[in-house]
């Protein structure tokens, strides 16, 4: 017992911190731009699939460099030439170009990689396990993966907080126009925040890519998930998002692990419904089953008594 | 009046030029299964394996002097947008369908082809499951347009657990599974046959994820692990079935693997991952290394031309007999090719005969269950590069794979 609750924490904080790289930067293009950025997960992928090319030509390490810069360049372009033209028009336009965009994204990726997935390696020299707990082995790749992510979360919160960039970045997302009249440039601010965001998320992509699958679907597999993370947290709130990532993570790795369901609930109380009664599959669904679903059920939840979410500020 | 009636002369002459050109043409058969998402890499490796049984009979001078042509429809693994793919091939001319991936789909194509027939009297249908091995579909749904190559699960299950009866060291046995009807069907026989055949083994845990949504299978391995379990049961497929084996190599899991399909893409490697040398077992009616000369070439020859295993020796059965049934009945009408195909009997690709029952369109064929790791002199061939490759480890003969059907055959008139 002890063994599985130590080994599914693990397995929850990773998967909570991958996460959170990329709800930090979907959290913070939404306090600039009010908007939700759709093809955020695209840009997630986008980083997976560079990073497994990149690291085909000159391996894996200038991959992760390499990869999510030219994926903030491409952010920084979209922002620059796309939505800034857009966003004159409102936010609906605004929604419906990252829409559309994650769909060209996801249609140039099966151009050119295809729609199986790609053979995207965890580089060799991480490619052993790192300890042993209970006689369960931890990949290295893992701890790898969770180091950089604890790393990039506590130097986004550093440089956000304590450096005179990121003062000037969060009085840009509040007051726009006071910190444009105090002579900064806030335009070249909010293309250099998106490009930052999708850099973040494609950061993501190249660490995850060959622990989990590098495939054409992989954006849409992850979106939905991302915004129950920042709906949660607060939209616009990053240390919500880092809340929130890590307890949607904890949330869906535990509940794998729980078998408890309806009718054991009941039974507890002496209840038990007959094998015919027409609830009867319902009864017997365990939590394990419904895990994948639990991340919404909470979502519906947040929504329903505390709209703006853990730590938001404004309304959803 | 005469510009009509030269106009309608120019319209029935291009029309029966048409229908002179395409029935010289080809043979179109309607391949309705994943090429993209979680399912796209078995759906890829099954369109060039049935591409190659196509060349191989064109260069024979292909099916009654027409050449055989698949044509590939992406159904992403989907119910719903199965049909959508399937009417689309039939608006294409298309009559007879091949399907595998997936039972849910297979459901639905069964039910929307025994409509459609029934509508469209004169303009029938034909479908050939390789694949979506649900004992439902020759059972309570079975339908007269339906024909199946592989063996269902009940038949899979069956020899598998025969098999572990006779290893007195399992003790502690686990069950994870797709969560669509095939997934439950092999869970719900796996625990059937294994309390029947071994009261004495416990069965630790009972699991159904999410059909082809799961790219970290870590938290199901630690649950294994947890349970003390020192054998698995799957019937898990495709990137389910490598991911799991993934995970279970990163967290060293040890235990002896009971599997339908290991051996589809990417199981080799990820098996290969885990070190289980000759642990992981597999049910099928084929493998690689199967001791048979003529089996062992085609392979050779598959992966000469498309560097992929033969995953499917069912699919050369299934399209060898729909050839001899055209050649028969010299047509390629899937009314004859039905009424050609019940009851066929035929020499299987792996050695041996197999033959097409009458009741329920089941076709029974010498099963074996092969285990995966080093190779020693029978054992030519390895898989995906990893050095290790397929052995024989036990067969089942024909007569001991049947099992009974409730079918109530309903024959057009």
């Amino acid at each position: 017992m002890l063994e599985l609750l130590i080994v599914s924490t693990l397995n929850g904080v990773l998967f909570g911190m991958l996460l959170f790289l990329m709800a930090s930067g979907l959290t913070l293009i939404f306090s600039m731009m009010g908007v939700l950025n759709f093809a955020h997960a695209s840009f997630y992928m986008l980083g997976a699939f560079f990073g497994f090319q990149i690291s085909r030509w000159v391996g894996f390490w200038p991959a992760l460099v390499v990869g999510p810069v030219l994926v903030g360049a491409i952010g920084a372009v979209v922002e620059r030439f796309g939505l800034r033209n857009v966003h004159r028009h409102g936010h609906v336009p605004e929604l419906l170009f990252t829409f559309g965009l994650a769909f060209v994204i996801e249609e140039v990726v099966q151009m050119i990689w295809g729609k199986s997935p790609v053979d995207f390696r965890v580089p060799e020299v991480l490619d052993f396990p790192a300890f042993t707990i209970f006689a369960t082995n931890y990949p290295a790749y893992k701890l790898f993966m969770l180091l950089i992510s604890i790393g990039i979360f506590v130097a986004l919160f550093a440089v956000l907080t304590k450096t005179r960039i990121g003062l000037i970045v969060q009085a840009s997302l509040t007051h726009p126009n006071m910190v444009a009249h105090l002579g900064h440039n806030v335009p070249l601010v909010f293309m250099l925040v998106f490009g930052l965001g999708s850099a973040l998320a494609a950061i993501a992509g190249v660490i995850a890519g060959p622990a989990l699958v590098t495939q054409s679907n992989m954006a849409a597999l992850l979106g939905p998930i991302l915004f129950v993370v920042v709906v949660v947290g607060g939209l616009g709130s990053l240390s919500g998002a880092f809340v929130a990532s890590l307890l949607i993570g904890l949330l869906q790795t535990f509940a794998v692990s729980v078998n408890v369901s309806l009718a054991d609930v009941f039974a507890v109380f002496g209840f038990t419904p007959g094998p015919d009664s027409m609830l009867d599959d319902l009864w017997r669904v365990t939590v394990a089953q419904i895990a994948p679903i639990l991340p919404y059920l909470l979502l519906v939840l947040v929504l329903i008594l505390k709209p703006s979410g853990l730590m938001g500020t404004r309304e959803t | 009046m005469k510009t009509t009636y030269v106009r309608g002369l120019a319209v029935a002459a291009a029309l029966s030029l048409c229908s002179a050109a395409s029935a010289q043409e080809s043979i179109k058969i309607g391949y309705v299964d994943p090429l993209s998402g979680g399912g796209a890499s078995i759906g890829e490796i099954g369109l060039k394996t049935f591409q190659f049984i196509a060349e191989l009979q064109n260069a024979k001078g292909g099916v009654l002097g027409k050449k055989i042509e698949f044509v590939p429809y992406d159904n992403k693994l989907n119910p719903q947008e199965s049909i959508v793919q399937v009417q689309k091939a039939i608006d294409a001319g298309i009559r007879i369908i091949t399907q595998g991936n997936g039972s849910g789909a297979a459901a639905a194509i069964t039910e929307f082809v025994a409509k459609y027939n029934e509508r469209n009297p004169g303009k029938e249908v034909i479908y050939l499951n390789y694949a979506a091995v649900d004992p439902v579909l020759t059972n309570d749904k079975c339908n007269y347009w339906h024909f199946r190559w592989d063996a269902n699960s009940e038949i899979k299950m069956e020899a598998i657990t025969s098999y572990m009866k006779a290893n007195a060291s399992i003790k502690k046995v686990y069950l994870i599974n797709q969560d669509y009807s095939f997934g439950q069907s092999v869970r719900a026989d796996a625990k059937k046959m294994v309390s029947a055949k071994r009261p004495d083994v416990q069965i630790v845990g009972d699991e159904l994820h999410p059909l082809m949504k799961i790219t970290d299978f870590a938290p199901y391995i630690a649950k294994i692990k947890a349970s003390g379990a020192d054998s698995v049961i799957t019937g898990n497929w495709g990137q389910d079935f490598a991911l799991l084996l993934k995970a279970a190599a990163d967290a060293g899991l040890q235990a002896n693997w009971y599997t339908f399909y290991a051996g589809g893409a990417g199981g080799p490697t990820a098996i290969k991952q885990t070190g289980l040398n000759h642990r992981v077992f597999q049910i099928s009616e084929g493998f690689a290394n199967i001791p048979h000369a003529p089996a062992q070439e085609f392979e050779k020859a598959l992966r000469a031309k498309y560097n992929v295993g033969l995953f499917y020796p069912r699919a050369v059965n299934q399209f060898g007999m729909l050839f001899a049934a055209m050649e028969q009945t010299k047509s390629a009408d899937p009314k004859k090719i039905a009424a050609a195909l019940e009851g066929m009997k035929f020499n299987v690709f792996s050695g041996g005969e197999g033959f097409m029952r009458k009741d329920d369109h089941q076709f029974f064929q010498p099963m074996y269950i092969s285990s995966f790791g080093e190779r020693g002199s029978g054992e030519p061939l390895d898989e995906e590069g990893t050095g290790w490759g397929w052995k024989l480890v036990g067969k089942i003969d024909t007569g001991s794979t049947m099992v009974s059907t409730t079918c109530k055959m309903q024959r057009p008139n």
